[in-house]
């Protein structure tokens, strides 16, 4: 089972390096993983994808909370959740690809946000089924590069991962 | 800064204006003060060499100067295992720092509590690859409960008070402190308060266990008909030593204790089935597969205890108390967890087994209590231990026999210390230990050269107790220039040298599940004569070939005589003796080899 993992973390030289290493170091498989300061400066929010079942998953959340600059730790796909990527994904848009790229890139309301005459980078913003799903159907056409985010998420409703 | 510490005091105008200020090295070693330090064990070297000039300069904490820096650790680590107090460790940059590790991993694996301050190049050098430089906070991070690094002298006494505080509290284990040297610079200063208390926001360690989860497992074990105590060394870790003791007798349970958990409960007591899993005893390992409950305390079910996971202990309820929620069901799931500090849930735990019987006074069942003894007594005399093994004249001396002879001449009450191998099986099978904090090994890590410089470290938290290193020519050897580190000191420890020769647990294996081809495991042609060695150090060798001798001489090691002095015994033991019983690879915890089959080696391994 996927799960997307949401922690605070003391914003400190090391402490990402300790989440990382203690992945590595248990044999935990890490999909994706993004971090970013929040609001407030002292604290990072790291969102990580990893597979496992239940048990596996509360070794992890376990494990985390161990780590002595994890402060919160709450697995997103427990309840509703929001759960966001972004890719940039540079197209070649030739001939009568190019009207084909575009077509496909509106249908999933991705946006073209840079140009030249051989080539469409579009940004697709959604849950990573979706990135997928573009990809899936742009097919045919070459792929020159693709650069994602990572997963970003949030729980619905009132409930919020705070200190 | 981010975290939140509780420097809870506000200074008067005046205390402000007589603050001290003080260089990075001076605080360090002022803060060691602070924290109650008595000794650091360690090795200098450039980067540290601020640090040692601070140490030079004062009187209150004593530098014991070691031979090699993983002893350093060793030390420490004996130190804090028979006090109970964290061990600390200075060592330089670099080699330093690396040759720590080992002696880092070994305090982690067993949960003891150890702060390592190591030194490192000026900031200004870091990354440049410079003389003496490496990563000690990456090259430790998967081996400590956590690490600083220094920025400023001014974060020194609370970058110490957090490392005392990590170490010491929740599950114990090492803390490392790296020091870049400008941060010591003696032209830099600052003002110096020791923090008075320390709280961090995302360190907060388990305490008292769930209340409903302990009226559970009251309500359960008092309905067992066939109970088990599995206590590990979070018993010993935690002091909860008498308050298991206590329980047990109150309820008539048998206890088995892990490696890491002997002297927990009495060894010698009817109660105790001695040790259990892979060398444990027919009937702790037996009564662990037939009980009805398990009651797991400061243990982890190690693979050394459980043997295949899917087959243990198929019929029992599983109580799982531990003070680290990542221990509870990480191996075998428990039916009822409980996270807390292992003294204040037994203490909750006794109070609701009280309230348990009121309510239900026919229970526990006394009947199928008798009976479980029953069963358990009888294996017991089926295949238990035998504690009256004589050496026979003649014979070889059997090691077995050895670790009952120090048994009996040190009336059972000697700290004791151990290597990694068949010693240190026969030392934990039959040295029954009466009390916590005396039996010292590397149970997790399993780390050969510990031995030694531990029983110097615990030596040096109690000066004038008997203490005894029992080891194997080969673990001795991995950590023997702290003969020189010992003189130094004048420390009196007795060191029990099994000598057979060999690597006997890896010929032991190599006998069992490789036909007997003993690779790489002897050096019989090439070893030293131990008793000259320990000569050429300033201490006292004695060497024992015949049965007959081997009383007399541990007599005399232990005698008024040499109570001053460093006497190594080496006694040349049976070099064909095997470990048993032993666990059968991949069966339950019930399936051992008790013996050597007639051919000497065990096909049907």
């Amino acid at each position: 089972m996927r799960h997307i993992i949401a922690l605070l973390l003391e914003n400190e030289a090391g402490a990402l390096s300790r989440v990382v290493g203690l992945f590595s170091q248990r044999n935990y498989n890490i999909e994706s993983l993004t971090v970013a300061p929040t609001e407030d400066a002292t604290l990072s929010r790291v969102t990580l994808i990893t597979v496992g079942d239940d048990s596996k998953i509360d070794q992890i959340i376990k494990h985390l909370y161990k780590l002595v600059e994890v402060v919160k730790v709450v697995d997103l796909s427990e309840s509703e959740h929001v759960e966001r990527e972004l890719m940039l994904i540079k197209l070649r848009a030739e001939g009568s690809a190019r009207d084909e790229v575009k077509r496909t890139a509106d249908i999933f309301r991705g946006q073209i946000v840079d140009v030249t005459a051989a080539t469409y980078t579009v940004q697709l913003v959604g849950p990573s089924a979706k990135l997928d799903a573009f990809i899936r159907a742009i097919g045919k056409t070459t792929i020159l590069e693709v650069v994602r985010s990572g997963v970003s998420g949030i729980s619905r409703g009132e409930k919020v991962l705070c200190v | 800064m981010t975290l939140v510490c509780g420097v809870g005091i506000t200074l008067s105008d005046r205390a402000r204006e007589m603050a001290e200020h003080l260089s990075g090295g001076d605080m360090l070693i002022r803060a060691l003060q602070d924290a109650g330090v008595e000794y650091v064990f360690g090795y200098p070297g450039g980067a540290a060499l601020h640090i040692y000039d601070a140490i030079f300069r004062q009187q209150k904490v004593e530098h014991i100067l070691v031979r090699h820096e993983q002893a350093a650790t060793h030390m420490a680590d004996g130190y804090a295992r028979a006090t109970g107090k964290p061990g600390v460790v200075l060592v330089t940059s670099g080699p330093g720092a690396t040759n720590a590790i080992t002696g880092i991993a070994t305090a982690y694996m067993d949960s003891i509590p150890m702060i390592v301050i190591s030194g490192q190049v000026p900031a200004s050098l870091i990354g440049t690859d410079a003389f003496q430089e490496t990563d000690m906070v990456g090259i430790s991070r998967p081996i400590v409960k956590h690490s600083f690094i220094v920025r400023h002298c001014s974060e020194i006494p609370e970058i110490v008070a957090k490392a005392f505080y990590i170490a010491t509290t929740g599950r114990p284990g090492p803390v490392v402190i790296d020091v870049p040297k400008n941060t010591t610079d003696p032209l830099i200063t600052a003002e110096y308060r020791y923090p008075t208390s320390v709280s961090l926001r995302s360190y907060t360690p388990e305490t008292r266990g769930d209340a409903q989860q302990i009226r559970k497992a009251a309500a359960a074990m008092i309905e067992a008909r066939r109970p088990v105590i599995y206590a590990g060394g979070g018993v010993i870790l935690g002091n909860a030593s008498d308050a298991l003791t206590r329980f047990a007798r109150q309820l008539n349970f048998p206890v088995t204790n892990t490696l890491m958990g002997l002297g927990a409960f009495p060894g010698e007591d009817r109660q105790c089935l001695g040790m259990l899993g892979m060398h444990g005893t027919y009937e702790a390992n037996m009564a662990m597969h037939h009980a009805d409950l398990i009651l797991a305390i400061g243990a982890r079910f190690d693979d050394r205890v459980t043997n295949d996971p899917r087959k243990f202990c198929p019929d029992a309820t599983i109580i799982h108390v531990d003070v680290d929620p990542a221990s509870i069901a990480k191996i075998i799931s428990a039916h009822i967890p409980i996270a807390g500090d292992v003294a204040l849930v037994l203490e909750e735990l006794e109070v609701q087994v009280a309230a348990e019987r009121a309510r239900r006074p026919a229970l526990p069942d006394a009947e199928a209590l008798a009976e479980w003894w029953d069963r358990i007594d009888a294996w017991r005399a089926a295949h238990g231990l035998r504690h009256d093994l004589r050496p026979e004249p003649g014979r070889p001396i059997r090691p077995q026999t050895a670790v009952q002879a120090l048994h009996r001449v040190t009336g059972g009450e000697a700290y004791v210390t151990s290597d990694v191998g068949q010693h240190q099986m026969f030392a934990a099978q039959y040295y029954r230990f009466p009390a916590p904090r005396r039996w010292i090994n590397s149970g997790g890590l399993g780390t050969m050269g510990f031995g030694l410089p531990a029983a110097m470290g615990v030596q040096f938290g109690f000066p004038d107790a008997v203490v005894a290193c029992v080891t194997g020519e080969g673990s001795f050897m991995m950590n023997m220039q702290e003969l020189s580190t010992c003189l130094q000191y004048g420390l009196p420890i007795k060191i029990i040298n099994l000598n057979n020769q060999a690597l006997g647990m890896v010929k032991q294996w190599q006998d069992m599940q490789y036909s007997g081809r003993h690779s790489q495991s002897s050096y019989s042609d090439s070893l030293p004569d131990f008793k000259t060695l320990v000569e050429a150090f300033g201490h006292v060798g004695i060497r024992v070939e015949q049965a007959e001798d081997l009383e007399p001489a541990l007599e005399e090691a232990f005698s008024d005589k040499y109570r001053r002095r460093l006497v190594f015994v080496d006694i040349w033991v049976d070099r064909e003796e095997h470990v048993y019983p032993m666990a059968v690879r991949g069966g339950a915890m019930c399936d051992m080899i008790l013996a050597r089959s007639p051919v000497g080696i065990e096909d049907n391994y």
